[in-house]
């Protein structure tokens, strides 16, 4: 975390040669690398090239208007869905892709996945488990961490984000916040080395935010790399270390929070920031 | 006890359903084991067939989608005592097809495993669409989460696709099994001796058709009650987590 990161950060159009010479001498560091990520739906391109690099420790908001591709950025880089075209690059691994973006190794993507922890704005909780079975399901079933020893890590992380008294209940029995919560203990549970968040209070009553943000906050201070779709401004103000702001498929603005929120450039991310708020 | 009966004027009848000889009683029993035998293989086999088929119309390619509306439409079009003498007088020749080319000659085929062959095929069809219905009914944020965090497909599957659809599934297959339990009654037919034939038999031996008849029935009505027992406890435990509708209608 930290300025330097930030002042480091590419450009929007730098050349190939400049990020090469990045990568030799950031690439230790750097957590996530997408380059050039394409997605279309059929006819219809949502991305048309997002390039972006998040540093070990960075918090990265993603901003935009609906429809802008924000969710379909973060659901790539775990390949939810599968790119059209682009390279990502995890933990300085790089997903190997065909020609046509799909896979070329299953249980790479597998593997890589466990890193990334993903919360989900519906929260997605497996509703036949108790908040302690979601949380050790992953830990247990796929990386094999002893189950007595996943209980423990569980407990302590349902007691982190306030719910060691709920261990036992069922997601159906508690509210949107309690349940996004436990989701993040679930994404903890993997100690993962990137968290993506998608909207992960924009299912919430207003009064439950909150108490999610608090979370999420904590997160951040300790310096955990992640990146978080909001809606949020002010929170994304608050905790980002870098901000980007998509527009139609395209990154049409980044930097730093002070800059991006403060002075913008761009008319459109004026413009955004004025109907938000 | 032998008084109740007199009384009663069903000493007759008891001594009839006796389970020595000369009453009819152990036969009719050994009658039920059979039905249950094939009902308990045919609704595994076609829980089986099911859980393949509806995969296969989610996520299988365009030939195997087609096949499979086949299977499940003429199977569902057509009589079961129909596609019982079909499947089993084409099955058994078939089998004896092979293994005459193969130079084994003729093979005695037992009636249990052709039974189970017939009504499993059947049940597969229904169970294929119950499952289909059911694994469509999980919120697809599950078994994406469950991708999200890396899990192979199988496991996927085994952990959240199938626990999380049971609770819709059960009803459904509550069905297919008291079905599977009276459609053995319809493999009389190709003269395997289970209840129904059996019952039929001691009925014609004795002139006794109320008696027996009634006892068959009885035990029919038996082995639902108790069925019906076991799926509510399956229910119970497969809506585990789910708030009840009833406090949620209030
Ligand atoms: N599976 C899909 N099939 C077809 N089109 C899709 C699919 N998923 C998303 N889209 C389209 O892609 C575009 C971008 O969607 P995306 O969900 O990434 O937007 P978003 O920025 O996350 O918006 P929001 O803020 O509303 O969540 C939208 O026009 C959407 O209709
Ligand atoms: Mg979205």
């Amino acid at each position: 975390m930290g300025g330097a990161d930030v002042l480091s950060r590419e450009p929007i159009g730098t050349t190939q040669a400049a990020r090469d010479a990045d990568a030799d001498s950031a690439g230790q560091d750097e957590a996530i690398r997408v380059t050039d990520l394409h997605k279309s739906f059929g006819t219809l391109e949502v991305l048309k090239g997002v390039s972006l690099t998040a540093q070990k420790g960075d918090v990265v908001a993603i901003i935009g208007g609906s429809g802008s591709g924000k969710s379909t950025f973060l659901r790539c880089i775990n390949f939810l869905e599968t790119p059209s075209a682009g390279q990502i690059i995890v933990n300085g691994e790089e997903i190997r892709m065909r020609q046509d973006g799909s896979p070329v190794d299953r249980r790479q993507i597998e593997r890589i996945r466990t890193r990334l922890g993903m919360v989900f704005q519906a929260f997605n909780l497996w509703t036949h488990r108790t908040l302690l079975e979601n949380v050790i399901e992953v830990p247990v079933y796929v990386l094999k961490v002893p189950r007595d020893e996943a209980i423990k890590l569980a407990r302590r992380l349902l007691e982190r984000v306030g719910l060691g008294d709920k261990a036992d209940t069922f997601p159906a029995f508690l509210s949107g916040g309690q349940q996004q919560r436990a989701a993040i203990a679930r994404a903890l549970a993997v100690e993962p080395s990137v968290m993506l968040f998608d909207e992960p209070t924009s299912a919430l009553d207003p009064e439950l935010v909150g108490e999610v943000l608090t979370v999420i906050r904590d997160l951040a201070a300790e310096g955990r790399t992640m990146l978080l779709v909001t809606h949020e401004m002010k929170f994304a103000r608050e905790v980002a270390t870098h901000v980007v702001y998509l527009f139609e498929g395209r990154i049409e603005e980044q930097g730093p929070p002070e800059q991006l929120f403060g002075s913008p450039q761009s008319a459109r991310l004026q413009q955004f920031l004025q109907t938000v708020g | 006890m032998e008084f109740f009966f007199e009384t009663l004027g069903l000493a007759e009848s008891a001594k009839l359903l006796s389970l020595s000889p000369p009453g009819w009683g152990g036969n009719l029993l050994r009658g039920l084991a059979n039905s249950m035998q094939i009902a308990f293989g045919a609704f595994g086999f076609g829980l089986l067939i099911g859980l393949f088929g509806a995969y296969g119309k989610l996520y299988g390619g365009v030939v195997l989608r087609d096949l499979l509306a086949v299977y499940t439409t003429v199977i569902r079009a057509v009589p079961e005592l129909v596609l019982i003498l079909i499947l089993y007088y084409v099955g058994t020749d078939l089998i004896n097809k092979i293994s005459e080319v193969m130079g084994y000659g003729r093979v005695e085929i037992s009636g249990v495993v052709a039974g189970i062959w017939v009504l499993g095929v059947v049940q597969g069809a229904y169970a294929t669409e119950v499952l289909r219905g059911a694994i469509q009914a999980v919120s697809p944020g599950q078994i994406e989460a469950a991708r999200a965090y890396g899990m192979p497909p199988f496991m996927l599957m085994r952990r959240v696709t199938i626990p999380a659809m049971m609770s819709f599934a059960t009803p459904g297959l509550a069905n297919l099994w008291l079905i599977a339990t009276k459609d053995t009654a319809l493999l009389a037919i190709v003269g395997f001796s289970e209840l129904t034939l059996e019952t039929r038999q001691a009925a014609a031996s004795t002139r006794a058709y109320f008696t027996f008849f009634l006892a068959a029935g009885a035990l029919y009505l038996i082995v639902t009650l108790c069925s019906g027992a076991v799926f509510a406890r399956i229910e119970k435990w497969a809506r585990r987590g789910q708030p009840s509708l009833k406090r949620a209608g209030r």
